[in-house]
């Protein structure tokens, strides 16, 4: 039997410099792989810019048009709802900026920790919300592979086990930390060979979609 | 065409691989949303058709050799291959139930532009012998004959006969040094004859010049709808080298909706060069003679009037403000149905699905997302600019046994120009 403060340290020791070099080469190994292929100049005048349009689509695409709002209002407000929760949790939790600030020497305010408590638990409810929604909606179900349910998982980790572990519901203490820890640390791990890149790349994507649309004069 | 191979598709999916590709399938979150915005799924209800799983061939060659993880899997023959059957399963859903519309590229939360990859897949299609037999045909006619249904220039001189006759106008052909050459559509040429004579009165009477080429008046572009470079790009060449024989400084593209994207977008990256020459579309034109107070319009329409937009004029191409501001001129009770402009839905033909007959019921599911937009606004008429638009809205309101009438922009723009004497 592994002594609980053996197993928090471990996972805020090796096991976290392992996570975060493994995250870091091989979301830089992704993001080289993108840019390495480029683009063929286009000879075509265009109507309209491309670095404008871009930028523009990288903010207006994160809110759905009304149509597709009509025809998917459970997707589109379950997805809001947990991504935003997630960053709340992630970013305002001021147990988290402590660590960032420890890592990176930056930090800003966080949240009264009864908030970000809420939030969790509503994040934790809308991500199982999406996972059923996986489940029964035929062309979600039709589409998804085994990597969706696996990016489900290691992302409904990291909330779970920070939730149990702020509510003392495991003990000891160390130990609901420590899997807490190494659930995140898995979810770095996993980030960069998933569709999890998305959380860097959709930047790249909606700037280029912007940036497609834009030359032809069409805001997207 | 010779020697088509599983090799050379995926070597074509190789080729087709850019920046752009690898950032969107990094970026697939499999939600489905694409599905809600294509006309294919919504009317079919079926989710295969769903837009991102059109592109699964595509997706796989980049994550098994376009990614370290994705190669690491290929060592250990744990990623899935591209196989000869499984091209031959997705030309249905490459080709039969896509009309390239880009709807899904609108709509993708993570920005995918699918339409761009559907594009970019049909190459490979092309390449390994997996294109439908009626873009085939529609292709290999337009490299003997210049045009996708086989017509021949003497179809179309009987045709600037009668516009002549009827008009005592002259229909100009190969005149060089004038301000326009103006491309048609053997589409418009067989069902629409007349666009031909609308032009001719609308520049008779902006005091336009303008002239047809007998070396090439077709401007639709079957080698882009089958995916296959070469083929369209010997068709642009054949515009520029027109174009350059009459000394013309800008060239109009018809009411017809891909023929424009090709020649005004794809067609310089085809041929590897920009154009000495712009390239218009019909409508862009005629707003700006509209602008420059060179229509005079008199009378207008009184019935209840609505406006298809083609994806390729509209959402592909931007021309969106244009054909409203030249409704306005001729229409008293115009109104745009609910979703339009770039959000529009696609009328189910475009992107050689109407040239493919095996795609007939897919065409007609598709069609109903559009019938149940007109029908919310109950228009008495339809006005398009893009003749496979239109003779997909004639055959299917007719199909549905919905009596409302479809007219081309252009031409009702004709029926309202006053007189020459009047106006002198």
């Amino acid at each position: 039997m592994i002594d609980p403060m053996d197993f928090l340290l471990w996972t805020k020791g090796p096991m976290f410099d392992w996570a975060i070099a493994i995250f870091a080469l091989g979301m830089l190994a992704r993001l080289v792989e993108i840019f390495m292929l480029g683009r063929k100049p286009n000879y075509a005048e265009p109507r309209g810019g491309e670095w404008g349009p871009g930028f523009r689509t990288i903010f207006t695409r994160s809110v759905a048009d009304a149509g597709t709002f009509q025809r998917a209002p459970f997707n589109v407000v379950i997805g809001t709802v947990w991504h935003v929760g997630f960053f709340i949790a992630l970013l305002l939790f001021i147990p988290h900026i402590e660590l960032i600030y420890s890592v990176l020497g930056i930090r800003w305010p966080g949240l009264p920790n009864p908030v970000v408590d809420a939030v969790t638990a509503i994040t934790i409810l809308a991500m199982i919300g999406a996972l059923i929604h996986r489940l029964r909606n035929p062309v979600m179900k039709h589409i998804s592979t085994f990597e969706d349910y696996l990016v489900w998982t290691v992302t409904f980790l990291p909330l779970i086990t920070g939730y149990i572990a702020y509510h003392r519901m495991i003990d000891p203490y160390p130990l609901a930390l420590g899997l807490h820890i190494l659930a995140a640390e898995i979810f770095l791990i996993v980030l960069p060979f998933t569709k999890l890149t998305h959380m860097f790349t959709v930047f790249i994507a909606r700037w280029y979609n912007g940036a497609i649309f834009g030359r032809k004069g069409v805001a997207s | 065409m010779s020697e088509l191979s599983l090799e050379r598709g995926l070597a074509a999916f190789r080729e087709e691989i850019d920046a752009p590709v690898a950032a969107f399938f990094s970026s697939c979150i499999r939600c489905g949303l694409c599905a809600t915005a294509c006309p294919f799924y919504v009317e079919t209800g079926d989710p295969k058709y769903t837009p991102i799983l059109k592109l699964e061939p595509m997706r796989r060659v980049w994550a098994s050799e376009f990614t370290l993880w994705g190669r690491l899997k290929g060592l250990v023959g744990l990623a899935p291959k591209v196989t000869d059957e499984m091209l031959a399963e997705w030309e249905e859903l490459l080709y039969d139930s896509c009309s390239m519309c880009g709807r899904c590229s609108l709509v993708c939360p993570v920005g995918n532009d699918l339409q761009y990859m559907i594009r970019k897949s049909r190459e490979a299609m092309v390449a390994s012998g997996h294109a439908p037999e009626g873009l085939i045909g529609a292709a290999s006619r337009a490299i003997r004959t210049g045009s996708p249904m086989g017509l021949q220039w003497k179809t179309l001189d009987v045709q600037i006969k009668h516009v002549e006759s009827s008009t005592g106008l002259e229909v100009p052909v190969d005149k060089p040094g004038v301000e326009y050459m103006v491309l048609l559509s053997s589409m418009e040429i067989i069902n629409f004859p007349e666009y031909l004579e609308a032009i001719a009165k609308i520049f008779d009477h902006a005091g336009v010049t303008w002239t047809l080429s007998t070396d090439c008046y077709e401007a639709t572009n079957a080698g882009i709808q089958i995916g296959s470079k070469d083929i369209a790009a010997e068709l642009v060449q054949r515009v520029v080298d027109a174009a350059v024989k009459l000394k013309v400084k800008k060239v109009i593209s018809p009411e017809c909706g891909h023929a424009y994207t090709a020649i005004r977008w794809e067609g310089p990256n085809l041929i590897g060069k920009s154009y000495p020459f712009r390239v218009f579309h019909i409508i862009e034109v005629l707003d700006e003679l509209r602008a420059a107070g060179r229509i005079k319009t008199e009378g207008k329409e009184t019935d209840r009037l609505s406006l298809h937009d083609p994806c390729n004029l509209a959402r592909k191409s931007g021309v969106i403000d244009q054909q409203r501001n030249l409704m306005d001129l001729v229409a008293d009770n115009f109104v745009d149905l609910k979703e339009h402009g770039k959000y529009q839905w696609c009328c189910g033909a475009g992107g050689g699905v109407s040239s493919n007959e095996r795609a007939e019921h897919l065409k007609m599911a598709a069609f109903k997302r559009k019938k149940a937009q007109i029908e919310e606004v109950g228009p008495d008429r339809m006005v398009t600019m893009c003749a496979t638009c239109r003779t997909q809205l004639e055959e299917g309101l007719e199909e549905f046994n919905m009596d409302i009438p479809v007219v081309g922009l252009t031409e009702m723009i004709a029926e309202h120009l006053v007189e020459k004497e009047q106006r002198a």
